[in-house]
């Protein structure tokens, strides 16, 4: 075992910073790619996606009188099944961290990258391409299983209308800063169940704090709130007031998740690994 | 080269490590000894970076280890308990880690067979035994073909034969002239594995020596006498100074003189002698005594002087 024979690479060390960060996204993608858990919480997001976009085409549009369809946003219809897959994409995003922790692998990790927020920009590349991608390719798969499995012509409506393709894709967008807030909040708390259990209290929570709260400090706040904020980017019609914009709700939306990554980054390498 | 000066780290009100300075030299085993709890691992931590030193500081090679890129190639390190995803092959696993310094798929099945794990390679490593474990571990260490090499308790778990092939391991890794720092709670191992020693306790620095120091001095020697007039003898000893401890089975361990002088003293007064005998501690005894003040917690009736575990 000498130095010269074992390596196919003779002289890394002396290659520039992108090389390596090259290198560690390859090591990211790496770990993403061969642990079950990625594999199943993907699934999971697409199947929630298309199968409840199927049900709710099968039973939902007898039930609406013509009041009820001209409040009905089509896309929100279709897209239903994200009340399930942002759970498997969250849970995806906070294991993507705290599982090194949970198991030690982030010392072997920061010991083969004592640069750790080299190792975090990596994940965060990592995941949000994976979630991206899959959260997009779920969320058209959903809006066409519904228009698929609808009878009649309730409801139908055509990429091409107005808002339909922006909330579509939103659909994905949103799940990936989901995955994203999950990551940041992993960063920072490191305990799956710990992350887990924040993230969908922040989630949920809120909304149901806020109802209890007098209407008109109601209208002030509950547009800020992360999921009502988030949802914006998937509603192709808007019908209720106090909302956000679609861009600016989801740029609110997004806000708490860089919030938590910027903690992270932060406070990672004062903290013991 | 691993050099740690005035190293400590506090956990809240404890100090793990306290003001503790070594230096691990390239080109042989060094053993890095200690009771349970006394620091070896907080102290590894701080060497890879992974804790920061309350104060202190600790380079290899003469730099912090925050400041290696693609350390793999610098350090190579065995951690305590096993820093791997249950979920994950072994394959995988080393992929992974080779992948972020840039190490190829060759190397990787290289440090495999090395290990002897090719035929488990892909395998979930949440059925590994610990033993397995530790051979993984190992695999990481070497993949970067690093010139420090640092295992924290490498035989923990393992078989006779897994204790034998460390052994043979990590000598030959010194032998070509690498930085080699072993930890264990064990002397009886590090006797056999070890060529210096750094031995610690609650923290501190009880001494940094060699096997062949630590053997030959020390209060652990002592002069064996045995006759029908101990108590005439001790009596004579205590009188100029000398410390003697009379045994249960009627003997008296002398400390701290020749046997000529005990010897010499007994024919003065014509005291017979049965036996007169030089007694060398083992390194298990002379490590019990180093390191029996700093031990926080140990058997009450731990009597170490009856320890006759040979090296």
């Amino acid at each position: 075992m000498s130095a010269t024979t074992a390596n196919e690479t003779p002289n890394p060390a002396q290659r520039g910073v992108w090389s390596e960060f090259a290198d560690v996204l390859r090591s990211e993608f790496c770990k993403l790619r061969s642990v079950r858990s990625s594999f199943w919480t993907l699934v999971a997001t697409v199947v929630f996606n298309v199968v409840f976009a199927a049900l709710v085409a099968i039973f939902i549009p007898p039930h609406l009188s013509t009041a009820d369809l001209a409040t009905t946003d089509p896309i929100r219809l279709s897209l239903a099944g994200l009340h399930l897959s942002q759970i498997a994409i969250g849970v995806l995003g906070a294991l993507v961290i705290t599982s090194e922790y949970s198991t030690g692998m982030i010392r072997a990790t920061f010991t083969a990258v004592p640069r750790r927020r080299m190792v975090l920009a990596a994940k965060v590349i990592v995941l949000a391409t994976a979630a991206l991608l899959v959260g997009t390719i779920s969320s058209y798969a959903a809006y066409f299983t519904f228009q698929g499995f609808l009878s009649g012509d309730k409801l139908t409506s055509s990429l091409g209308d107005p808002g339909v393709l922006r909330a579509v894709t939103g659909g994905g967008l949103y799940l990936a800063a989901l995955g994203l807030l999950g990551l940041g909040l992993g960063i920072i708390i490191r305990s799956s169940a710990g992350t887990i259990a924040t993230l969908f209290g922040l989630l949920f929570v809120p909304t149901i704090l806020v109802s209890v709260l007098p209407h008109s400090v109601q209208a002030t706040i509950a547009p800020y709130l992360p999921m009502n904020a988030g949802e914006q980017i998937f509603i192709a019609t808007h019908h209720e007031a106090n909302t956000l914009g679609p861009w600016t709700g989801f740029g609110v939306f997004s806000l708490y998740a860089a919030i938590a990554i910027v903690i992270g980054f932060a406070t990672i390498t004062r903290r013991d690994a | 080269m691993i050099e740690a000066s005035g190293l400590s780290k506090r956990y809240g009100a404890t100090l793990a490590v306290d003001d503790l300075s070594f230096t691990v030299p390239a080109g042989v085993v060094t053993g890095f000894l200690g009771p349970n709890g006394s620091g070896k691992s907080t102290t590894m931590r701080m060497i890879l970076g992974l804790d920061a030193p309350s104060t202190g500081r600790v380079t290899v090679n003469g730099r912090p280890y925050g400041q290696y890129r693609r350390s793999l190639f610098e350090v190579g390190a065995l951690l305590e308990t096993r820093a791997a995803h249950g979920g994950r092959s072994a394959y995988d696993h080393l992929r992974c880690l080779a992948l972020s310094n840039g190490i190829g798929r060759r190397r990787v099945d290289q440090v495999l067979e090395q290990v002897g794990l090719e035929e488990v390679a892909r395998r979930r490593l949440g059925g590994f035994s610990l033993g397995m474990g530790q051979r993984l571990g190992i695999a990481v260490a070497l993949l970067g073909d690093p010139s420090v090499l640092m295992f924290d308790e490498p035989v923990n778990g393992l078989d006779p034969e897994g204790v034998l092939w460390i052994r043979t391991l990590v000598k030959s890794l010194a032998a070509e002239g690498r930085t080699v720092f072993l930890s264990s709670h064990l002397m009886s191992e590090m006797a056999i594995t070890a060529d210096r020693l750094v031995i610690i306790g609650r923290g501190r620095l009880i001494t940094e020596t060699t096997v062949a120091e630590l053997l030959a001095g020390g209060p652990g020697n002592h002069v064996r006498v045995r006759t029908p007039e101990s108590l005439k003898l001790a009596t004579l000893l205590r009188a100029r100074g000398i410390s003697v401890t009379a045994q249960l089975d009627g003997t008296l361990h002398i400390t701290g003189v020749d046997p000529d002088v005990v010897g010499e003293l007994a024919r003065v007064n014509g005291l017979r002698l049965q036996e007169l005998s030089t007694q060398h501690a083992t390194l298990e005894q002379r490590y019990m005594e180093l390191t029996g003040e700093a031990v926080d917690y140990r058997t009450a009736d731990a009597t170490f002087a009856s320890g006759r575990v040979a090296p």
